[in-house]
């Protein structure tokens, strides 16, 4: 019957957590830093090792080397940590109250995945002030797929009152390998949950710090400049020489057998092919074949990585 | 006699697939009982987001005993071969019993099976059904999934209730061990449940929150968000699917009303209830007067401590997001003229074989004006420079466009819709509105067929260049597997025919796109690289298309054709009749088909027709057999083929002139080369009647000898009857072709009842084959009756 305690102990702890929910209401909402600050000190008490952000530019927290390459192999990994993602095509010029070219990720990645992992996840929302007998928090059907790092996974996007808060998925396969065992993701889109709990309607509007500064004071100026410069400013013979220069760069570690950096040139790769995309100098044509070099690269990487470790496919 | 409970607790399954779930558990245990040989009086399924349960009723205790018994050695035999047979039945050789067989002693082995327990094939059948469970997507989790072999499920599977009266069946899959345990609502219950036995399951969960039975939350759903829509003052737009989903979703449903601001109102209609339906799965409302409410119904998957309040204030903002995103799209689109999306569609391929969504759009404004140019094409006739032709050109041009907007691009099913929004916000036309957005119509079974001449033209000529372009390229459709939707283009173009009564020959045009697209094929053939060359079949597959294109229209024609016949079975029309007018070279006038084919079934089933087909029968018998003088192979063929490019005119029925041009050629300067000048004869003659010779002229002058008088009168019943036929059928009058034939039948039955054909002159044999060669010819003019059944 551990399976009936292990559903007596996570609900008891979801009562402690709920009560302290409901005091948290009746206080000013969180900060978006102190949203962060509280999902650390969760995750951290559930055991992962809090990690910083990857000092690379990427599209999403899952090609954090935290996510991809620890999802391959059968080492045990717990970690949590904000990723900053950039999606240079989203970028609206700070003119959008709900795109941003660049946003935050709060990724948490458990390795073989937890029995209660769904508790747990609950938990960590009650834990940033969401009470779930006053919030209808479902988990919809939504499955993962990233063609990039030749990965795949089934899951849910969790919704809190018709709002996807969070992306929520079990690693089957990880560059055309199959994850061994099964690691869960999860990625909380972090201003879009601040919005939800501060109740404001544009994210230049969050209070970032609970004394005064918003993130609009912090992030509005970026928002417009780099969306001038991704779109329209950005060098495009530069860019297509940064491509092929990382490309070469990636092969060039794949044969000296190092997959990390290799892995990294593929993620450089992956963001200039983005921004050439934000650019509009990519036809429709060209736009796979860019894509299926970057995804040999990354899953070229993950292969002398798994080679590297001594693992089998 | 007990009933049995099983419940297979997860994690959450996708709503979509819970129907089929359910209907795979109850056919995997009702085949795991039967091959047990046990039986329950009733089955019932449940499911849950987070369980699939099922309920069997009367379950016998054990299965039957059996008694088997096997035949030995005779008494006496040598002690081997005696203890071989008690080791191969498992028994002991005190245990053999002595029978009388014939006269002689001999051992048998009497086995008693006894029955067994029904917890033990139930404690067996529950893995099994685990481990064959159809799941459309499953995944591996947790600790075990270290090894690529651990049990799949559609998400981790983590518990197994199994009572067999009111005893736990005993099994365990993978680590998850049977139990009297389970959870309830995830939110209102706290703890484990401990469930008794399967008559107090369903209660015990609703006690916690849980409505098992997916009907009763349907019903919730469906009703609740009638009732909170009528509480508003508003009337619920129905959608089952939407009920049925958010059944799905939740397992105690709470249908909450909420509102949205009425500026979004300005966003057309559609949009709004896509928006609200597919991303959200909230239910929209009308007022009393029918028009879009702002407001919708969601449904909660909780009884929340405010009554709700938060939850709809939540649900109210995520709509507002949503729709101030289709709001900017709406706005957005319009800032751009229809014109200038369309030139973006040259980036979008439409099939790396066939090039661009706007070489696509490019040959369907052509086909659309050479289909409203064609004279008697029975719905309108545009000469150059005149309204109708350019909106015409102008709507086939704009069709597309939408394509590329942001409004499509969000949601892909408003295509079309979109685009006639947009043109009309650019005040083009009603015609060309119209037009661009019912022109991917009929859809569906029920879809309303277009009517208007400029909707007709460019959504036949979209359809019609679909088919042609897809069977250029030899992409087509396969029992299973129809990805470009010809299936479809197919019945659409088929209805909007027959629904106006068009006439439009369908050869020329395949033809033509046939040309074009086969020309894009070769440019594209061209540009391959050596490997991707070798990758698409190498010479082996491009040399192919050297025998193909010749007669990939034909095959199109005969795609199109077979669609038509099975629409036809259901309107009652025999295909046999269809075959034989078809038969007579490839008809591709279908509203003339149908009209000869109607025709003909009237006539047949008179007893004037019944008797003719059997003098027909007789008839090809004789000629079959004897392989009748003088036939040439060529078959004769009956009703015009208007020919694109062509400025020859038919000398038969349909369309009498043509255009100057071929759709092809149109603004082009350069002809694509007219398919075929004149009256189309099939190239391949074994789908035509064979044998027939031409039609003999009148008489039959070079007769040797006296004929009989029978023979005389069908000689001179088919100089009468022949130009009335073929007169006949040049109008049209199929009705009096018929009566015309009518007319053979006395005739030709006295023939075969005065007159032998087999004659031993050999002048008089050859000639009587000739006559009824004759007669067979002026039967085939209105059908090849070999084709009739009966």
């Amino acid at each position: 019957m551990t399976l009936s305690g292990a559903f007596a102990k996570a609900s008891a702890k979801l009562v402690a957590l709920a009560k302290k929910a409901i005091t948290l209401t009746d206080q000013k909402p969180l900060s978006f830093q102190q949203i962060i600050l509280k999902l650390h000190d969760y995750w951290s008490d559930q055991g992962c090792a809090i990690l910083q952000p990857y000092d690379m530019e990427m599209g999403a927290g899952t090609f954090h080397t935290a996510t991809t390459l620890r999802a391959l192999g059968p080492d045990p990994w717990n970690a949590a940590f904000v990723q900053p993602c950039r999606r240079p095509t989203d970028g609206r010029y700070g003119e959008n109250p709900n795109r941003l070219q660049h946003y935050y990720q709060y990724q948490v990645i458990l390795k073989p995945s937890p029995p209660d992992i769904q508790q747990l996840y609950l938990d960590s929302l009650t834990a940033i002030g969401i009470d779930p007998m006053l919030h209808d928090i479902r988990f919809v059907e939504d499955d993962w797929e990233s063609p990039t790092l030749g990965a795949w996974g089934l899951g849910w996007e969790v919704w809190c009152d018709g709002m996807e808060v969070t992306q929520f998925t079990y690693f089957q396969q990880m560059g055309g390998f199959d994850c061994k065992p099964v690691a869960g993701e999860l990625t909380y889109g972090l201003e879009r949950l601040a919005m939800y709990i501060q109740g404001v309607d544009s994210i230049y509007d969050l209070d970032y710090n609970g004394n005064g500064v918003s993130y609009g004071d912090i992030f509005l100026d970026n928002e417009k400049q780099m969306s001038e410069w991704n779109f329209e400013v950005a060098n495009t013979e530069t860019l297509f020489d940064l491509f092929k220069k990382a490309t070469a760069e990636c092969e060039n570690c794949l044969e000296a057998k190092l997959p990390i950096p290799a892995y990294e040139q593929a993620i450089k790769a992956s963001h200039v092919f983005n921004l050439l995309q934000a650019r509009g100098v990519i036809s429709v044509q060209e736009r796979a074949s860019y894509m299926g070099q970057v995804r040999d690269l990354a899953k070229g990487s993950c292969e002398a990585y798994m080679v590297k470790n001594g693992w089998d496919a | 006699m007990a009933d049995f409970l099983l419940e297979l607790l997860s994690e959450e399954i996708p709503a979509r697939m819970q129907a089929k779930a359910r209907a795979d558990l109850e056919r995997l245990f009702a085949a795991q009982l039967n091959d047990a040989g046990l039986k329950a009086a009733d089955i019932t399924v449940y499911s849950t987001p987070r369980r699939l349960a099922l309920i069997a009723k009367d379950l016998p205790d054990q299965t039957e005993a059996v008694s088997e018994e096997a035949k030995g050695p005779p008494e006496g035999a040598p002690d081997q071969a005696v203890d071989g047979f008690c080791r191969k039945n498992g028994v002991t050789r005190d245990q053999l019993e002595v029978r009388d067989v014939k006269g002689r002693a001999t051992y048998f082995a009497v086995i008693n099976k006894p029955g067994r327990a029904t917890s033990d094939v139930l404690a067996e059948a529950i893995p099994a059904i685990i481990k064959a469970f159809p799941w459309p997507k499953s995944m591996r989790w947790g600790d075990a999934s270290l090894s690529t072999e651990s049990l799949r499920w559609v998400r981790p599977l983590s518990g197994i209730v199994a009572i067999l009266g009111d005893d736990l069946v005993e099994c365990e899959i993978d680590g998850v061990t049977s139990g009297y345990e389970t959870v309830g609502h995830r939110f209102h219950h706290e703890g484990m449940i401990t469930i008794g036995n399967a008559g107090d399951y369903a209660e015990k969960l609703r006690a916690c929150h849980v409505l098992v039975d997916h009907s009763e939350r349907e019903a919730i759903v469906r009703e609740g968000a009638v009732k909170a829509a009528s509480d508003g003052g508003l009337e619920l737009v129905t959608d089952e699917g939407l009920v049925i989903e958010n059944a799905g979703l939740t397992e105690w449903p709470v249908p909450l009303l909420g509102g949205f601001d009425p500026a979004f109102l300005d966003v057309p209609e559609e949009v709004i209830q896509l928006t609200a339906r597919v991303n959200q799965k909230y239910f929209i409302c009308r007022d009393k007067s029918g028009k879009l409410a702002p407001n919708f119904i969601c449904t909660a998957n909780i009884d929340a401590t405010d009554g709700g309040k938060a939850i709809v204030a939540g649900n109210e903002k995520v709509l507002a997001a949503r729709l101030s995103d289709a709001k900017f799209f709406w706005e957005l689109d319009q800032k751009t003229p229809l014109e200038e999306h369309a030139k973006k569609l040259s980036n979008i391929v439409f099939h790396e074989k066939l090039g661009t969504v706007a070489d696509k759009v490019e040959r369907v404004a052509k086909l659309a004006e050479w289909l409203v140019s064609l004279e008697g094409n029975g719905f309108y006739q545009s000469s150059p420079g005149d309204a109708l032709r350019g909106e015409v050109i102008e709507a086939a041009r704009l069709c597309k466009a939408d394509l590329v907007t942001e409004m499509v691009g969000e949601f892909p099913d408003l295509q079309g819709l979109m685009g006639g929004y947009y043109a009309e916000k650019q005040g083009k036309s009603e015609a060309v509105a119209n037009a661009i957005r019912d022109h991917y119509k009929p859809v569906g079974q029920g879809d309303e067929v277009p009517t208007d001449p400029v909707t007709v033209a460019v959504s036949l000529a979209d359809k019609l260049d679909t088919i042609g372009a897809f069977f250029a390229i030899r992409e087509l459709p396969t029992g299973s597997s129809d990805p470009f939707a010809l299936r479809r283009a197919a019945v659409g173009v088929i209805r909007v025919i027959l629904h106006s009564k068009l006439r439009i020959p369908l050869r020329p045009i395949l033809e033509s796109v046939n040309i074009e697209c086969s020309s894009a094929f070769s440019k594209w053939s061209t540009q391959l690289s050596e490997e991707q060359y070798r990758n698409h079949g190498g010479a082996g597959y491009f040399s192919s298309f050297g025998e193909w294109s010749p007669q990939a229209a034909d095959r199109a024609i005969d795609f199109i054709f077979d669609r038509l016949k099975v629409q036809q079975r259901e309107a009652g029309v025999r295909h046999d009749l269809i075959d034989a007018v078809f038969a007579l070279g490839r008809e591709d006038d279908l509203v003339r088909l149908l009209a000869r084919v109607n025709a003909l079934q009237a006539f047949v089933e008179t007893p004037d027709g019944d008797n003719l087909l059997a003098g027909y029968k007789r008839a090809a018998n004789i000629l079959k057999k004897e392989s009748a003088p003088g036939a040439d192979p060529e078959p004769r063929v009956e009703g015009a083929t208007a020919t694109l490019g062509s400025a020859s005119s038919a000398e038969h029925g349909g369309a009498k002139t043509r255009p100057d041009s071929a759709p092809g050629a149109v603004g082009s300067g350069e002809s694509s080369a007219p398919a075929q000048a004149g009256a189309h004869l099939p190239s391949d003659t074994s789908d035509a009647p064979s044998g027939d010779g031409p039609l003999p002229s009148q008489g039959n002058k070079g007769l040797s000898y006296t004929p009989e008088k029978a023979e005389k009168a069908l000689i001179d019943a088919l100089d009468a009857a022949q130009p009335d036929v073929t007169a006949a059928i040049e109008a049209e009058e199929f009705e009096k072709a018929m009566t015309a034939l009518a007319n053979l039948r006395a005739p030709i039955d006295q023939f075969f009842e005065d007159v032998t054909v087999n004659d031993s002159d050999a002048d008089k044999r050859e000639a009587r084959l000739a006559l009824l060669a004759r007669f067979r010819a002026a039967v085939h003019q209105v059908a090849d009756f070999s084709k009739i059944e009966g």
